[in-house]
């Protein structure tokens, strides 16, 4: 759990974090955001599903993958947080929506996502 | 888009090359991953000089960086923050994305300024939510204003690790305790290299103010700590060591930084293992010029020497590419470079006595507990790692069709490290003989839409 030092100016930017309203200051990152808001985890890992939060802060360990604005596995400690925006944690792999493919009906057979465990 | 040089990092090598490039005509692009100037050292630098109160916490080292800032803002170098250099063709052609979209130019000179990483600190329960790096609370603090809430520990080596101690206790948030893993015998080794003491006198008085500040602002400092581990069930709660145990829901980890060799090593430069500083880094003469002519390296990239060498070494890659590209003579480079190079001299002088003195143990390069993960990414521990030892795989990128090791996203930043000693120490090896993992563009992940629009805008 994180919290604003005492004497930091009043944070400006709202944004929502899994439904959670959080407010940050202009600058800081989607990671920060999910920080604040107190999830006791940030994501599941493809592998095992264990729960995970950021480690580097600094765009080099992966493990702030978060869904920001509906877009899977972005690493959120290098996105910065703009008003209105929607952070979500990221379970496991990204998986395809078939209704997102463009054209009619897609050529190729989408494979099921993989689930936690394997 | 063509450009005479482009320089990718806007920390304080970066900055500082790109505002002496300009002053020679160079038409400069500087390209950053983050949102303003100021790399990590002078992480939202910009943002300080409106609040003072959090000029006070973060303290002067921080602020000088506000100088090169606006200075890069005055020099009318290009700079694009936000994109991220994802491929790098040694003829100068540089891909980049920005946004969701990607484009390409080119360059006839390449300065690679991209810093330093934290070495990484693989113990007992290093991927437990609560267990993040120094570097990582110092970056909240900057970025966000933020601190832990609850009882925080900091554990490991070097000066960062007394700085970061002080800026969260001048932010309200004063650690439970520092952890010191320096083991004894680094004393007896440092002290063998005081001759760096007298010129690199300014940075010891500075590292001395900050263990006398940790000490005042009645932060206990425990010495010698070794056999760390973390435990919890989802996030951390306990942090044991050989003879002591603390509870805490935050631990900060630093054993020192390393190169930040990613975009070098897939560009395939020479390397050399750094016996001194125990690290790979790409071998750079003087200048910084790599083994491939129109590409060079300043800062800590090249080797770990702190901001104010890093933003000389900026300054004397500058000054060559000015050289190589026909704006001032060899003779007037090396007139300019006289001062720059006694100053960047002065500032290395420490670096011995601090290698030797905050050197890690073994057992930080190669963890001794066979349950420890080594790869974050996918999950690998140390013990697959020496059980595919000894089923055959000879070094870290056959390691990869073994366990899946370094190959999940951050492809091998973190691992990287920690599986070359581990197979090292398996193999009965040096290091060095062992090699490192070859990472491949695209050096961050980009989307196919990203590719696709690319090729469409051709």
């Amino acid at each position: 759990m994180f919290r604003p030092r005492p004497d930091a100016p009043a944070a400006t930017i709202a944004v929502e974090v899994e439904g959670q309203a959080v407010t940050v200051p202009p600058g800081a990152s989607a990671a920060a955001a999910l920080l604040l808001a107190g999830l006791a985890t940030i994501r599941e890992t493809p592998v095992s599903g264990s729960g995970r939060a950021p480690y580097c802060m600094m765009g080099v360990c992966f493990d702030c993958l978060a869904e920001i604005d509906g877009v899977p596995n972005r690493q959120s400690c290098m996105v910065t947080a703009r008003p209105g925006m929607r952070i979500r944690r990221q379970r496991g792999t990204r998986t395809i929506d078939p209704n997102d493919v463009p054209g009619d009906t897609p050529s190729f057979p989408i494979p099921e996502p993989r689930s936690g465990g394997a | 888009m063509s450009v005479d040089f482009a320089i990718i990092g806007a920390g304080p090598a970066g900055m500082a090359a790109a505002i002496l490039a300009v002053e020679f005509g160079l038409d400069t692009l500087l390209i950053d991953e983050q949102d303003g100037p100021g790399g990590q050292i002078y992480r939202a630098i910009e943002r300080a000089e409106t609040d003072p109160s959090a000029s006070s916490s973060l303290g002067a080292d921080y602020l000088a960086g506000r100088s090169l800032a606006t200075a890069l803002r005055a020099s009318g170098a290009e700079y694009r923050p936000a994109t991220t250099v994802w491929h790098i063709d040694p003829d100068g052609t540089l891909s980049l994305a920005r946004k969701g979209e990607s484009e390409s130019i080119t360059a006839r000179r390449i300065l690679l300024a991209t810093g330093a990483i934290e070495r990484p600190v693989p113990i007992p329960g290093w991927t437990l939510p609560g267990v993040m790096t120094v570097g990582a609370a110092q970056i909240l603090l900057k970025t966000a204003d933020l601190v832990p809430d609850g009882r925080a520990v900091l554990a490991g080596q070097g000066p960062l690790l007394y700085l970061a101690a002080l800026q969260l206790a001048r932010a309200g948030a004063p650690p439970l305790a520092v952890l010191e893993t320096t083991p004894h015998e680094n004393y007896h080794a440092a002290a063998r290299r005081l001759g760096g003491l007298w010129p690199g006198r300014r940075a010891l008085g500075k590292g001395l103010a900050l263990m006398l500040g940790v000490r005042r602002a009645g932060i206990p400092v425990r010495r010698g700590v070794h056999g760390l581990r973390a435990l919890g069930r989802i996030g951390l709660e306990r942090i044991v060591w050989q003879g002591g145990e603390i509870a805490a829901e935050h631990l900060f980890l630093h054993e020192g930084v390393i190169p930040n060799t990613q975009i070098s090593l897939a560009l395939q430069l020479a390397h050399h293992w750094d016996e001194a500083q125990l690290c790979w880094q790409p071998s750079i003469d003087e200048w910084g010029r790599t083994s491939l002519p129109t590409i060079a390296i300043a800062g800590d990239g090249g080797g770990i020497a702190g901001a104010e060498a890093a933003a000389l070494s900026g300054r004397l890659a500058a000054l060559d590419a000015a050289a190589a590209l026909g704006r001032i003579g060899e003779a007037e480079r090396d007139r300019r470079a006289g001062p720059i190079r006694a100053e960047r001299a002065r500032e290395r002088a420490i670096r011995p006595f601090l290698d030797a003195l905050y050197r890690p143990r073994d057992s930080v390069l190669a963890p001794v507990d066979d349950e420890t993960i080594a790869c974050r990414c996918e999950e690998v521990t140390v013990g697959q790692i020496r059980r595919a030892v000894r089923l055959g795989a000879p070094g870290p990128n056959q390691l990869k069709a073994f366990t899946r090791c370094g190959m999940g996203p951050c492809q091998g930043r973190i691992c990287g490290p920690i599986v070359g000693a581990v197979i090292a120490e398996a193999r009965g090896m040096p290091i060095r003989d062992i090699g490192t993992y070859r990472p491949r563009a695209p050096y961050k992940p980009i989307t196919v839409g990203a590719l696709a629009g690319m090729g469409a805008a051709e």
